[in-house]
């Protein structure tokens, strides 16, 4: 029997988005990601001051903003000429302050966002409203395991606080943070501020090695037969990121399941719109020449998400795809976690192609940026410059890319008569939650959740499971809704 | 004697989710307290619907809406962060389906607005439109106060505005309802609280000593007030330098940064460009 399952609202994720699955004979045939929101931040930013898109581009999201005023002043160095001369101090504090979000945003997103799908908080602390209603039937731990994990729940709630309270001694408030600008950062890296900044780190280290990675072994064993949920398309992509005085802690790289490392080329990503309610004549363009055209009455469309694909492929990204991409590239201490990892919960290399594989690596990835930021603190020179003094050119173009908390992030800005003359943004949700493309492929979270078996569709964990694993951030990917509010038309339902 | 509680829904709108992330770094009471505990004695808040941290999904909590807006009338705080897409009658932004049919934020907050006890909107988009309503406002978006009137509703408004709101201002204003009521609180004239609201950044400024003294920062990273960098301190009502930021430990302009205005109704337009000088007679919203 064809039945359709359809979870709006989709919760515990950032923004407004929709789950649909068809599902025949138990398994599901079809799926559609859809977001629920546009607000048109590109349109809204043409004709501004180019500077105040690292403000504003920060505004797309409030639980990853730093990746866009990353990407954003990386991409206005380079349309004003100052790709070569931000000083150390200046990349060093970009990186920490980019770095304390990585960690808030991986601490928040297992415990607050993805826990209460495996974590029965109702029990331990009451029925309370926030709890249920809920879906039923599959909490695994036990209950002295189960009141660890709850406990956990609220104790990172001081935590991801605290890397925020950290952030911000060097990048002066969160969310938005206002240090980072183009030519550098506007804080300055004072002895104390090292010190003040050490300490809390160390205090985040402390919960992420000795709570945060054995939580997830401990989710990991009760519930295994995630490792095998949730495969998905099984092609990554890194655009790199962290950028530091001695290179970047990411590399880039496309990897498929032959796990040989592709190089990455900007000028291979394309945006397909035939199922986005934007203009045709938009399709299959580099974001370089992209554009945003709204065209809501487009027959075959269902989402205002556009669909970025590399060489005309499909992509995952994410913590995930970042560390495939440095695993297979030779970066010892990737490989080191990563196998570790494996061996603690007993499964192979194959198995991080999964739900629980998208988690771990997301928790390892927290280990290793949290390490890496103390090396990072101690190479600050306290009396070097932070910045250096720009002006608007008149005309310009440029590129930023850079990695978010759920993937990788690009910003790409035309510059005329001093304003903004066209300004691009691909988030990591645009690629995972793609729609279908112009060949009809599905998005990445499509393909994960297609061909998964759902036990129970009144209570369809493994769908919400597969979906939260990519942490998706809608506000982010901006741009969708079915303006005529007719998707249901688009199944066929028996 | 019996604990006396308020339920609470939380809508998002046309936002960033920053106002919430905001809330979640609450320091005392901690976001543990809020949800959790009373608040203050014999007082405690019942959070019954917030999108990004409660545990059910679909259609059952939109029925906790539904049951809301049904049994709860008059008795309920309606916050909404985000703000209101009114073009294409609203669909441009919804908050789920029922019966097969989108329900748009425009059409929630009508619903629940109507009959709450009270509407907070929490950061600038809420109270008046912010980003998604800045220039050329593609999705038609307004504040809430503003579509509460076009609709005849009647509910009370406090307008928390900010990009984010500080956490502090969201507390402390809970914390006036509950000891003393919402009849309590003392609002401006666009609805926010004089306790938050009351002063100008510019009026507290640990850099205003410069400005007095007539030290300008010529370039981001230099001492001196940031005046000529474009900084908005002079027209902006908040107390961010003596409350700051994050638990304490910074706020904008202690990091080198130029106000930017961000609680103002006029942002973002209106203070934009946000790195250039903007001179006060050339500013036109109304508490000027």
């Amino acid at each position: 029997m064809v039945t359709k399952i359809k979870i709006d609202p989709v919760t515990r994720i950032e923004g407004h988005m929709a789950i649909e699955a068809v599902i025949d004979n138990g398994v599901v045939k079809e799926a559609k990601s859809a977001g629920t929101l546009f607000r048109g931040f590109e349109i809204i930013l043409q004709g501004r001051d180019p500077r105040d898109a690292n403000r504003l581009t920060q505004r797309i999201c409030g639980v990853c903003p730093t990746a866009h005023a990353t990407a954003s002043a990386l991409c206005l160095d380079a349309a004003f000429g100052l790709t070569d001369k931000v000083p150390d101090n200046g990349k060093l504090i970009r990186c920490l302050i980019l770095g304390s979000n990585f960690l808030q945003s991986h601490i928040l997103h297992f415990y607050h966002l993805a826990a209460l799908d495996y974590v029965d908080a109702a029990s331990a602390i009451g029925d309370l409203s926030l709890f249920v209603p809920r879906y039923e039937g599959d909490y695994r731990a036990s209950g002295k395991v189960n009141a660890e994990l709850v406990n956990h729940y609220l104790k990172a709630l001081d935590i991801r606080r605290k890397c925020q309270e950290m952030l911000s001694i060097f990048g002066g408030k969160m969310p938005h943070n206002v240090a980072i600008v183009p030519g550098g950062v506007t804080e300055k890296p004072t002895e104390d501020k090292i010190t003040n900044f050490l300490w809390r780190l160390n205090e985040i280290r402390d919960f992420i090695d000795n709570i945060y990675i054995p939580d997830v072994i401990a989710v990991a064993k009760a519930y295994s037969d995630y490792f095998q949920i949730g495969i998905g398309c099984q092609r990554f992509l890194a655009y790199g990121g962290f950028d530091l005085p001695t290179g970047r802690l990411f590399k880039s790289a496309v990897v498929s399941t032959n796990l040989k490392p592709e190089p990455f080329a900007k000028e291979n990503i394309t945006e397909d719109v035939k199922h986005s309610w934007y203009a045709d004549s938009g399709s299959g363009k580099n974001p370089a020449e992209g554009e945003t055209k709204p065209d809501v009455k487009k027959k075959q469309a269902y989402s205002f998400l556009k669909s970025p694909r590399y060489k005309g492929q499909v992509c995952e990204l994410g913590p995930l795809a970042r560390m495939v991409s440095n695993y297979v590239q030779g970066d010892a201490k990737v490989k080191e976690l990563v196998d570790l990892l494996l061996g603690q919960v007993d499964v192979g290399v194959d198995a991080l192609f999964s739900v629980l594989g998208r988690h771990a690596a997301r928790a390892l990835e927290a280990k290793l940026v949290a390490d890496a930021m103390a090396d990072w603190l101690t190479s600050l020179k306290p009396d070097e410059p932070t910045i250096v003094d720009s002006n608007v050119p008149e005309r310009g173009e440029g590129a930023g890319l850079a990695e978010a908390p759920r993937g990788a992030v690009g910003h790409w800005i035309t510059i005329k008569n001093k304003k903004i003359e066209r300004y691009q943004v691909i988030t990591p949700t645009a690629w995972n939650a793609s729609p279908k493309d112009d060949k009809d492929q599905p998005g990445a979270v499509e393909q994960a959740i297609i061909g998964t078996k759902v036990k129970d569709k009144e209570n369809p964990f493994e769908l919400v499971r597969i979906v939260r694993a990519f942490d998706p951030c809608l506000a982010c990917s901006v741009h969708l809704i079915d303006v005529r509010g007719n998707r249901l038309g688009v199944f066929k339902v028996v | 004697m019996d604990t006396k509680k308020y339920p609470v829904v939380w809508l998002q709108g046309a936002g960033c989710t920053g106002c919430s992330i905001s809330v979640l770094n609450a320091v005392s009471p901690r976001i543990q307290n809020l949800l959790l505990d009373e608040l203050v004695p014999g007082h405690q808040l019942n959070l019954l619907f917030h999108a990004t941290i409660m545990a059910g999904q679909g259609e059952p909590v939109i029925e906790v809406l539904k049951d809301t807006e049904k049994d709860r009338k008059g008795s309920y705080i309606l916050v909404v962060e985000g703000a209101i897409p009114t073009a294409e009658g609203g669909l441009y932004g919804s908050i789920g389906e029922k019966d097969g049919k989108h329900i748009t934020i425009l059409e929630s907050v009508q619903d629940l607005g109507r009959d709450a006890l009270l509407t907070i909107a929490v950061g600038t988009c809420a109270t008046f439109g912010g980003i998604p309503a800045a220039k050329p406002n593609p999705t038609g978006c307004k504040g809430v106060r503003e579509v509460f009137a076009e609709n005849d509703i009647n509910t009370p408004v406090v307008n928390l505005p900010g990009c984010p709101l500080h956490p502090e201002w969201f507390t402390g204003t809970i914390s006036v309802i509950l000891f003393s009521g919402a009849d309590a609180l003392d609002l401006d004239d666009l609805a926010r609280p004089k306790l938050f609201y009351g002063k100008l950044v510019h009026e507290n400024c640990p850099r205003r000593a410069d400005f007095d003294k007539g030290k300008f920062a010529k370039k981001l990273g230099d001492e001196g007030c940031l005046y000529e960098l474009g900084c908005k301190g002079h027209y902006t009502y908040a107390d961010c330098p003596l409350r700051q930021w994050n638990n304490g430990v910074s706020w904008c302009i202690k990091a080198g940064s130029p106000c930017i205005g961000c609680v103002e109704p006029g942002f973002p337009d209106g203070t934009s460009p946000m790195y250039e000088k903007v001179i006060f007679k050339e500013l036109t919203w109304s508490q000027k």
